[in-house]
């Protein structure tokens, strides 16, 4: 128990005094996250547009299928991904397994069927007639969904966020195309997992306490959209 | 022949192998106001919808001004341009209500000082121009049916499309809104179209009324044409006429023929030839009761036996057992006057001139 309060003690101390260590892997976290979120957001925005305002035959169970991988496995995202871009994949000629670029592209194929989904059910959540109103009021398609996304802005900014922090707390598919590489590759959650197992229970305090402090604001964000 | 402004030639859409409009053919003239009546669930939002091209038509053709406007994406938004649509149930976008208002002149491209000065003019027709800040999405339900129709007139459409404008509304608020629409109606060459299950509003706002029922548009002509000659049945029932008797032409003097109604004749105006089986239409407010049999020049007079009396309004319904039913509509005073009660006797006595004949169809 001693030992316990002990590293909380530490833990706090490492974040008080801003312990560089700490700080870089935080950091690259959140710019890891950040970039994989931005691709996916930018790849899911137009995507999901699509997907809404056109009528064509599976669309049903292509939503289907975008809601059902949602809780997509982060080791099974890892695993393809892993396959696709070793040394002896097919896209090995990269080079780029166990640095932050595979990362950020595992990422982006982990959470872009969820905030997908989140933007296709903001954007169905809006009344039909505001679709039928731009329309009548000599909307073109495009200004028509720009409407739309604007009425939908707090449905798909949360659908956003939430891709965010599905990115910032996976920990699986960092560690299997990342390596979890010391100054490289590490981030808060490949850490804690490895800290934790080496026994080494301050560190990992200190990054876990840091990722609660992140999925807080995070929530507490979405909470002030939520409200609005 | 010059074309029409707007044309709809067999005009038909499905939903799921259900007709919803049937092989409509509709003629629009250029800035007339017409307004299509029928019951809910008549087709008449789906057909406003047909003609601002909100939708496609399963078959026929749509034309604007003489051009096919059916088909194609570019000649759709082109043609929806020149017109706009007020929903029946209005939505505003989230902003204010001078942004709402600005939309539809932002997406044509208009220059920004033309805008401002259209969605000044459009608020002033309203009169909501303390409103111009104000988030649209915290007013009432009368003040966001003003909004969109300023948004919708803000355009300067060459047609305005009016989906029940006031349906959704308590009286108060409605009546402001009939009164800016009468405002609109009469200071602007714009073309309406209106749907309505409000006949009187109908009858008050435009110059020619459409009838759709059940998908299909039975009947246009003059408010005055569709109420006091309506050439079917259903059209007679849908305003108001509350007596359809069925019978035969049994003889005719000139243009005066006698009707049998189940053995009973009734005098009427008709050209129909002796044998014609027929509707006779009367309105129940033309048919009027007394104690005593009447001498005037009035050519029918029926015995009945009051069967049903309910009061509507400040008028009472007596229903009356002639041989055949009659329905009759008299104020409150004379119901009293003529201490009517149920299984009394009375005479009822209407002019021929009051039936409307008109063939029966199977």
């Amino acid at each position: 128990m001693t030992e316990i309060w002990q590293g909380l003690v530490t833990a706090v101390k490492l974040i008080i005094s801003l312990d560089p260590e700490v700080m870089q892997i935080a950091g690259r976290s959140l710019a890891i996250s950040a970039s994989s979120s931005t691709i996916a957001a930018l790849l899911c925005l137009p995507l999901g547009a699509v997907i809404h305002f056109n009528r064509f035959p599976g669309k049903r169970t292509l939503i289907n299928i975008i809601q059902t991988l949602f809780s997509l496995p982060t080791v099974a995202v890892g695993l393809f991904v892993f396959v696709l871009f070793s040394s002896v994949g097919p896209l090995g000629g990269f080079g780029i397994i166990f640095t932050p670029a595979v990362m950020v592209i595992g990422q982006v194929v982990l959470i872009t069927p969820l905030m997908l989904g989140l933007i296709i059910s903001a954007l169905s959540a809006t009344d039909k007639a505001v679709t039928d109103t731009a329309v009548s009021l000599g909307a073109s398609g495009f200004q028509m969904s720009v409407v739309t996304f604007r009425e939908a802005r707090f449905g798909v900014l949360a659908g956003l966020i939430m891709g965010f922090g599905r990115a910032i707390s996976e920990v699986g598919l960092s560690l299997m195309v990342g390596g979890n590489i010391r100054g490289f590759t590490r981030t808060i959650t490949t850490a804690i997992s490895l800290e934790t197992s080496k026994g080494d229970l301050e560190l990992a305090l200190a990054l876990g306490m840091i990722l609660i402090f992140i999925a807080l604001v995070i929530n507490i964000g979405l909470n002030r959209i939520q409200q609005r | 022949m010059s074309m029409a402004l707007i044309e709809t030639v067999n005009i038909t859409q499905k939903y799921g192998g259900q007709e919803i409009i049937k092989n409509i053919n509709l003629k629009v003239e250029q800035g007339e106001v017409l307004a299509l009546i029928g019951p809910t669930g008549a087709g008449k939002t789906t057909l406003l919808r047909l003609l601002d091209l909100l939708e496609a038509p399963s078959s026929g053709s749509i034309y604007l001004d003489g051009t096919e406007v059916t088909a194609g994406k570019r000649l759709r938004l082109q043609a929806r341009r020149r017109m706009s649509f007020v929903l029946q149930k209005p939505v505003v976008f989230n902003m204010s209500v001078a942004d709402n208002i600005a939309c539809g002149l932002k997406w044509r491209k208009e220059k920004e000082s033309a805008i401002s000065r259209r969605v000044q003019d459009a608020l002033e027709l309203v009169g909501m121009t303390e409103y111009s800040n104000r988030n649209a999405r915290t007013l009432s339900g009368g003040e966001t049916q003003l909004v969109a129709i300023a948004r919708a007139l803000a355009v300067v459409p060459e047609v305005l499309f009016l989906d029940e404008p006031t349906a959704n509304l308590d009286p108060v608020s409605a009546a402001r809104i009939e009164e800016v629409l009468a405002h609109i109606i009469g200071g602007q060459k714009t073309t309406v179209v209106m749907a309505t299950h409000d006949m009187s509003q109908g009858q008050r706002l435009a110059g020619r009324i459409g009838v759709i029922i059940n998908g299909e548009l039975l009947q246009t002509g003059s408010p005055g044409d569709i109420f006091s000659t309506p050439g079917d049945t259903r059209v007679a029932e849908l305003v108001g006429i509350g007596n359809i008797l069925g019978g035969v032409i049994a003889n005719r003097d000139n243009e005066l023929a006698g009707i049998d109604v189940g053995g009973n004749i009734i005098q009427a105006i008709s050209e129909h030839g002796i044998g014609a089986e027929v509707h006779a239409l009367i309105r129940p407010e033309d048919v009027t009761l007394a104690l005593h049999k009447d001498t005037s020049s009035a050519r029918n007079t029926f015995e009945g036996i009051i069967t049903r009396i309910s009061p509507v309004g400040a008028l009472v319904r007596v229903e009356l057992d002639c041989g055949f039913p009659l329905l009759a509509v008299v104020t409150r005073r004379s119901a009293r006057d003529l201490n009517l009660a149920v299984d009394n006797r009375v005479y009822a006595t209407f002019k021929a001139t009051a039936v409307h004949v008109i063939k029966r169809w199977n």
